[in-house]
């Protein structure tokens, strides 16, 4: 198993072409959530008079999650959703409580978020579920390129291809994964093709030629 | 070729990774797919075998992937409504369901009732199809070649409902964002009710060519065992995790669309096996009908498409919504900047979690069990590998 | 020349009269026979399976697709011949040449009619078992030289299976051997028909014997004892199903599971010297319990003959053998209405002009083999071929009657029936076969 984020760290040429013109044009978005008084400055038609806004989230459960974790902690609430910011260095913490003493038995989706402009450039989405309560919660943390995230697999096993699905397309190592491998692209691959500076039509061409025997794939 | 550094095979990578259980004088690694009759679409398992005994899976997919997640960032949220009809090629409606709910919520608009019923009924119609799919391919798999035949000629029913309402019989791109694109063709109401009252005799037919079949039942019983807390544990969702006792289905759980609507059971299995979970996907067909049903009756008149603007610019934020696709909770992530285009799109997908069972479902089985556990899951190669 | 034609009033088979010519004239009409039931299964079977499964079946090619194993064949024959790099080449090529040898060196002693097989051995049946499960050798050869990881483990699969079902089998078959022996058999066999290999003390194994004994009982094996010759009958049914590695016990060739098991690098006319062999070993096997409980050549209610009539040149006889005597030609008169039934039915279109004239062509052609079949001479020496490819038909229908009904079973319940059931049952039958025979 190569370095696969080392690989990746000379941001591959973006290619001019006209699916990617699009996608480099495209604002670095602010972080989806973090300044919770930023009222989303779109002036595009509103389709309700006040745009929905994150709302501190408050309940029993999330005192509970206060008084252990304290500030590293911030929850949310949007559009009748709701998730928790956690500092990268207690998220373990988090979801391990998550899982014992609030009974979040599923962890429904593991995913992230590239931000390239941000200097923790990645999100990091837990999405659970738990089955006693009917509730979902979303656990967010936010990573530096460099940064790993702690793995969920010894939690919940389903968080295995999961974080492998992560590791392929961001390239984001998950801490305490048994088997850590690309799942979707071929082993070889260069390049996490879900990060921004990866462009939409851009290939590992040497793998291309070297396993396909063509010369490109496009 | 072969002398590059980058090309990696997995079968000698499997065969690398020493597991002191696994004796090498006996084991025999077998390749299974990608282009295996039984593996549906393009899966690859490699297997290592004692005999025909599994000691150990591994499975390598990814032989499909069109990279939808990345495509999503660089269309429009309607240019991308088209896409996800590719993922579950054969549940596409329900794909649309998930992705046009999900892109409604983040706009916080909601499609008008009659847009709703009529999402119901097709998704239901949908499930129903994808059900007859799953059951024809998978009875093949297990040697009985006849059913398969038999569904497909009433699936064939369902997709000429689908064709006339919107014009395309698979990857029907039948829902819009904000409701619904098309109105009711005129007897779209008698096509569903008739196809009701054609159905429903035939899931007997196929429950009497299956159901009490003395090798049908030998074949599927106790074969690919998954327990309500594994299933819990793996994420597995849909009618593999109700086959296991779990009464958990999201059209119920969180009602979405005009589920609340209707009166319908979940159908649950107790051993988790593979014959209680063709006996609930059966059952699935049935409470269907039963919705379809409810849903032309009750359907209202109105508007089918909500006022939302022409060019769909979400507020910045983050949303995530899943609905209960046949194969299980299918899930859509979508991360709005505030532009045209969505930021992220994630795409939950229940067939490549649920894939991850296949391991702890066949270690221990033979290959035969192999083929029936993986036609049991119910995989659609398009979703898993996206 | 003289000798040469006087074979044909002899009563005896040609290997019993030493006639090499006629033996030679024997084997070429039973290996074409052979092959075209073959071809004919092909289609019969793609047909009566699409009609269960709700479907047309072949339609193109001639009417209602009656030309399409040749289309088949021709196809198969001008295919490109592929052996694998790494396979055995030799071994590889052997293999389907040593199965379908075994499925035709069977039909030596497969007695059409009494006098209507090539020979008749002493140890027929036992002859007959014995290349049969030669058949095995060639699959575990293909599968072993092919190299690949699915035709080895179809060959594991088949060899097991086989020599699993050949003792159930072969137990049911020794039970039925027993009864040739017991009541109102055995003094009779030497003096009414003295055939050379049965033995009119203790039973035979001679083909042409058991089903002489049959006849010299008044009684067809599988109700002989009743219920005991019905159940060693369906013992061997279900065992002869296993032998010939067909549904629901297709596990060697298990399409889901091990593509196409032991002859899945073979293509061409190798794949089709494959089926071939396939198909021929059912049409043996089958003719086995045919000839062991069904009475072989002999019609329905052969010890009734009715009243003597006399119909003036052309029936001295029974009445009730002479209504049993036009049954060939009225089966063949019937395909042939069924045929111009298909022709008026038929499109008119000009399209549809060549199949129209094509099937007529061919209902013409079936009602004229009735009116041949019609003439005495004919007539006489056709009867218990008829009577023993009926039979055998009844097989055929049923091999494809499980093929649309049954899944397939797993390894291991395939074991586990043949060791816990069949065999049990098998051995069961014959001590209560011997029982039964000697007490009674």
């Amino acid at each position: 198993m190569a370095d696969e984020t080392k690989g990746s760290d000379q941001p591959a040429p973006p290619k001019p072409s006209e699916g990617a013109a699009a996608a480099s044009e495209k604002p670095a978005a602010p972080p989806a959530a973090t300044p919770p008084a930023a009222k989303p400055a779109v002036p595009a038609p509103p389709p309700k008079p006040a745009g929905p806004v994150p709302l501190p989230w408050e309940s029993e459960m999330v005192t509970r999650l206060r008084q252990r974790f304290g500030s590293g902690l911030q929850p949310f609430t949007y559009l009748g959703q709701n998730y928790v910011i956690a500092d990268p260095s207690i998220v373990a913490q988090v979801l391990q409580e998550l899982r014992d003493e609030e009974q979040f038995d599923y962890c429904v989706d593991v995913t992230a978020v590239h931000y390239p402009k941000r200097e923790k450039q990645f999100d990091v989405v837990w999405v659970l579920y738990s089955f006693p309560r009917n509730q979902r919660v979303r656990v967010k943390t936010m990573i530096a390129e460099a940064e790993s995230a702690p793995s969920a697999t010894a939690l919940w096993e389903s968080a295995n291809w999961l974080e492998r699905e992560v590791f392929d397309m961001f390239g984001l190592r998950f801490d305490g994964h048994p088997d850590l491998r690309r799942i979707l692209l071929p082993d070889g691959w260069k390049g996490h093709p879900l990060r921004k500076d990866y462009g939409i039509i851009q290939q590992d061409q040497e793998w291309v030629q070297i396993n396909l025997g063509i010369e490109s794939g496009q | 070729m072969s002398e590059s550094t980058t090309r990696t095979d997995p079968i000698l990578a499997f065969e690398e990774k020493k597991d002191p259980t696994f004796l090498d004088a006996t084991e025999l690694v077998l390749n299974m797919g990608p282009q295996h009759p039984s593996t549906h679409g393009v899966l690859r398992v490699i297997l290592k075998l004692d005999g025909e005994k599994v000691l150990g899976t591994e499975c390598v997919i990814g032989y499909l992937h069109r990279g939808v997640e990345k495509i999503a960032e660089h269309r429009t949220y309607a240019m991308f409504n088209p896409y996800v009809d590719r993922m579950d090629y054969v549940a596409a409606v329900s794909n649309g369901l998930g992705y046009c709910e999900a892109v409604e919520k983040l706009l916080n608009v909601e499609a008008p009732p009659r847009a709703q019923y009529i999402r119901v009924i097709l998704t239901e119609l949908n499930r129903i199809a994808s059900h007859q799919l799953w059951l024809g391919t998978h009875a093949l798999d297990i040697g009985a070649m006849t059913p398969l035949f038999y569904t497909f000629r009433d699936r064939e029913e369902v997709l000429k409902i689908f064709e006339r309402y919107c014009g395309a019989r698979l990857t029907t791109h039948s829902f819009r964002i904000g409701g619904c694109q098309y109105e009711t063709y005129e007897g779209f109401e008698q096509d569903v009710k008739k196809f009701c009252d054609f159905f429903e005799p035939k899931i007997d037919e196929y429950e009497q060519l299956l159901t009490t079949n003395r090798i049908w039942v030998q074949r599927t019983k106790g074969v690919g065992i998954l327990s309500g807390p594994d299933c819990k544990a793996l994420g597995v969702t849909g009618p593999v995790l109700r086959a296991s006792g779990v009464k958990w289905d999201l059209r119920k759980a969180q009602p979405y669309a005009a589920y609340k609507d209707f009166e319908f059971e979940i159908p649950t299995g107790q051993n988790g096996d593979t014959y209680d979970r063709y006996l609930v996907r059966v059952a699935e067909m049935r409470q269907s009908l039963r919705i379809i049903r409810q849903a032309v009756e009750g359907i209202p008149e109105g508007a089918i498409m909500a006022k939302i603007p022409k060019v769909l610019k979400p507020p910045v934020g983050e949303i995530y919504h899943s609905i209960e696709a046949p194969k299980g909770e299918l899930g859509y992530f979508v991360v709005s900047d505030g532009s045209t285009q969505p930021y992220r799109v994630r795409v939950r997908p229940p067939s490549f979690v649920n894939l991850q069972a296949l391991n702890k479902m066949v270690i221990g089985g033979l290959v035969a069990d192999v083929v029936a556990v993986i036609g049991t899951l119910d995989i659609v190669l398009g979703e898993v590998d996206r | 020349m003289q000798s040469f034609l006087e074979y044909l009033k002899s009563n005896v088979t040609p290997g019993q009269a030493g006639d090499p010519l006629w033996a030679l004239i024997y084997i070429l009409i039973i290996f074409g026979g052979v092959s075209l039931v073959v071809m004919s299964m092909n289609w019969l079977e793609r047909k009566a399976l699409a009609h269960m499964q709700v479907r047309l079946g072949p339609m193109r090619v001639g009417p209602h697709g009656l030309l399409q194993p040749i289309a088949d064949a021709i196809k198969l024959f001008i295919k490109e011949d592929i052996i694998p790099e790494g396979a055995d080449k030799l071994v590889f090529w052997l293999a389907p040449v040593v199965i379908v040898i075994a499925a035709f060196t069977v039909y030596i002693v497969v007695p059409f009619g009494p006098t209507h097989a090539v020979t008749d051995m002493n140890i027929g049946l036992l002859f007959m078992l014995g290349v049969a499960s030669l058949a095995t050798l060639g699959v575990i050869m293909a599968g072993w030289a092919s190299n690949s990881h699915y035709p080895l483990l179809g060959s594991l699969r088949s060899s097991a299976q086989m020599v699993s079902y050949e003792i159930a089998m072969g137990m049911a078959v020794v039970s039925a051997v027993l009864m040739t022996s017991f009541a109102g058999g055995s003094g009779f066999l030497g003096e009414i028909y003295g055939t050379g290999g049965a033995n009119p003390a203790g039973g035979t194994l001679s083909m042409i014997g058991i089903v002489r004994a049959q006849e010299a009982q008044h009684i067809w094996f599988v109700f002989k004892f009743f219920p005991l010759g019905l159940i060693a009958f369906f013992v061997f049914a279900v065992a002869m199903v296993a032998e010939t590695n067909r549904t629901p016990f297709d596990l060697p060739e298990a399409e889901s599971e091990l593509t196409a098991g032991f002859h899945t690098e073979y293509s061409g006319l190798r794949w089709s010297l494959f089926m071939l062999g396939e198909y021929a070993a059912m049409v043996a096997v089958s003719s086995i319990a045919v000839t062991l409980w069904l009475g072989g050549w002999l019609r329905p209610f052969s010890s009734w003959h009715g009243p003597v009539i006399t119909l003036d040149s052309y029936w001295q006889g029974g009445a009730v053998d002479f209504v049993f005597s036009l049954f060939p030609a009225l089966l063949f008169f019937f395909l042939a209405l069924v045929g111009f039934l298909g022709v008026v039915r038929m499109p008119k279109h000009p399209l549809f002009r060549v199949q129209t004239w094509g099937l007529a062509a061919f209902a013409l052609v079936l009602g004229g083999i009735g009116v041949v079949l019609l003439a005495p001479p004919v007539r006489d020496r056709v009867q218990d071929i008829f009577w023993f490819t009926a039979k055998v038909a009844v097989f055929m229908y049923l091999y494809i009657w499980y093929r649309g009904t049954f899944p397939r079973y797993r390894f291991d319940q395939l074991m586990r029936l043949g060791w816990k059931f069949m065999i049990p049952t098998g051995i069961a039958v014959l001590i209560a076969t011997a029982l039964v025979g000697v007490l009674a």
